[in-house]
């Protein structure tokens, strides 16, 4: 998230509080998702199977270094065979604008269920990860993770 | 105060300590030492450090003919793995044409002006990142070795006074969190020792690849003092400070930070 | 076209598990950021990703824009047979760049 535009609008809201002027729109910003959000998220792609927890790994650091490029990586316990085999692997969090993050597709020519990339974190929040393996059974793995501001941001380019 | 002033402020008054002298030689470390592992992966692999892209665009320009003397960098300086290694290392530096002295996007801009008759490429422009990336990418691993000879010397004792000038609404100088508190924590991140041998940089605060310029004008509004324009040569200045700072550290443009 | 790095180990062994790494160029903009004129600036993503080898698929990602800015995916196929990767990249817009990793499987 943009980080510099919170702080803009905390300056912005002084100044309009020093002016004394007409009420400014503070919040500008999209509501965050919320953990209901990301249920119904679940929900719409998944749909009503229940999830155990076990068999896959999602990798992310505790403490974020910068939420706008946070390494992720998925692991699911698979022999990766016709019979057997990872079908899926969706991320969500339920702290940013929207509660998806990435849904990915396998199938036994993967070899390996396992994919990484660089995700974006709005907040300190938990995020999961939902494997869906061929024989119909969902899988899930969660971390709470923290996320801090940066301490030396620029002004917002015009 | 912003959330962040009032970290930083609060970091400042809880660590206050008498001006200590410049980092003893022997303790000198790169920025890279004090970011994540992830991040150092990402900078140490060529496939995933997103500023290679950059890198493979200023290739593509150094390759690319241009202005009224229709000439490409690569007419007058060759392959640029050998022409140009070394050189990012050699910068901010003093030229002929100049009693001042300037750093490699001003030393490109000058050539692109005066060799090529080229239009003029504005800082953070994509094309001038794009080429400082690519020719400081041809340093990498070389040690830092700016002049500091006669001439110089002003100019790096400009940038020293403003290193350890306090100011801004904070009252702070950057010797404080550099040279007095590195290593400490700041928020999520540890305080590195502002040694800049890895410019340009793949900012993750950016999302994008920027200069050393326009890093120091994020610290420095970062620290509430407000920020020299870009091509100040206050900025410059700094800049040949911090470079002969680091001096004998390997260049690792174009690295990756928070 | 925007730039675009893939690393594809160049041979492989019959059934060998190689990884694949892809870096793409995009500023993923969320559609969140507030610009300086106070409006939100427009949603700008990548949200496909196909890889198929030798023309079948073996890996596709359906992508947010929780993804971060060039977006980087790596990911593992099963060295089958000698012959060609593609690469697909597909915007919100529908426009779609390929590029294409040859790779010798003995």
């Amino acid at each position: 998230m943009d980080q510099s535009r919170s702080r803009r609008e905390i300056l912005q809201a002084a100044a309009a509080l020093a002016g004394g002027g007409a009420l400014l729109r503070l919040s500008i910003r999209p509501a965050a998702a919320t953990p209901e959000m990301m249920k119904d998220a679940v929900r719409s792609v998944i749909g009503e199977a229940p999830v155990k927890k076990g068999k896959v790994k999602l990798d992310l650091p505790p403490l974020v270094e910068n939420g706008n490029s946070v390494p992720c990586t998925v692991s699911v316990e698979s022999p990766m065979t016709a019979a057997d085999y990872v079908k899926a692997i969706h991320i969500f969090n339920e702290k940013n604008p929207q509660p998806n993050v990435i849904s990915v597709k396998f199938g036994p020519r993967a070899g390996r269920a396992s994919f990484s990339t660089r995700i974006r974190l709005a907040d300190s929040q938990t995020v999961t990860a939902i494997a869906e393996l061929s024989d119909g059974s969902f899988w899930s793995d969660d971390i709470d993770v923290i996320v801090t501001l940066a301490a030396c941001v620029e002004e917002p380019k015009p | 105060m912003s959330r962040a002033a009032f970290v930083i402020a609060a970091f400042i008054a809880a660590t206050a300590v008498a001006r200590a002298a410049d980092i003893p030689w022997d303790q000198r470390r790169s920025d890279s030492d004090f970011v994540s592992a992830d991040t150092r992966a990402m900078q140490n692999d060529d496939t995933a450090n997103p500023a290679m892209l950059v890198v493979l665009d200023g290739e593509t320009l150094w390759n690319e003919r241009t202005g009224t003397t229709n000439q490409s960098c690569a007419d007058c300086h060759g392959d640029a793995a050998k022409s140009m290694k070394g050189v990012a290392a050699r910068y901010p530096a003093m030229v002929a044409e100049q009693d001042r002295p300037v750093d490699l996007e001003q030393r490109i801009m000058m050539s692109r002006l005066a060799d090529q008759k080229a239009a003029a490429l504005p800082f953070e422009s994509k094309e001038l990142l794009a080429l400082t990336a690519y020719i400081a990418r041809q340093s990498r691993g070389m040690p830092v070795a700016v002049k500091d000879d006669a001439q110089a010397k002003p100019f790096i004792a400009a940038g020293r006074a403003i290193f350890e000038r306090r100011q801004g609404q904070l009252d702070l100088s950057c010797a404080q969190c550099h040279d007095d508190n590195w290593g400490k924590k700041l928020a999520g991140n540890l305080v590195p020792q502002a040694m800049a041998t890895g410019y340009p940089i793949y900012r993750l605060e950016w999302q994008e690849v920027g200069l050393l310029q326009r890093r120091l004008r994020n610290c420095m509004s970062g620290m509430r003092a407000e920020p020299y324009d870009f091509g100040a040569p206050e900025l410059v200045d700094l800049e040949y400070f911090l470079m002969w700072r680091a001096r004998g550290l390997a260049m690792e443009s174009p690295a990756v930070r928070p | 076209m925007a730039r675009a790095l893939i690393h594809v180990p160049a041979s492989a062994k019959k059934g060998d598990v190689i990884e694949i790494k892809t870096l793409i160029s995009h500023v993923m903009e969320t559609g969140y950021r507030i610009g300086i004129t106070g409006t939100p600036i427009p949603r700008d993503i990548i949200d496909d990703f196909v890889c198929t080898y030798n023309g079948e698929e073996v890996f596709r990602a359906k992508l947010y824009p929780a993804i971060a800015a060039n977006p980087f995916i790596t990911f593992f196929t099963v060295a089958t047979a000698s012959g060609t990767l593609a690469f697909a990249w597909t915007d919100q817009h529908g426009a779609t760049q390929v590029q294409t990793a040859a790779i010798t499987v003995e």
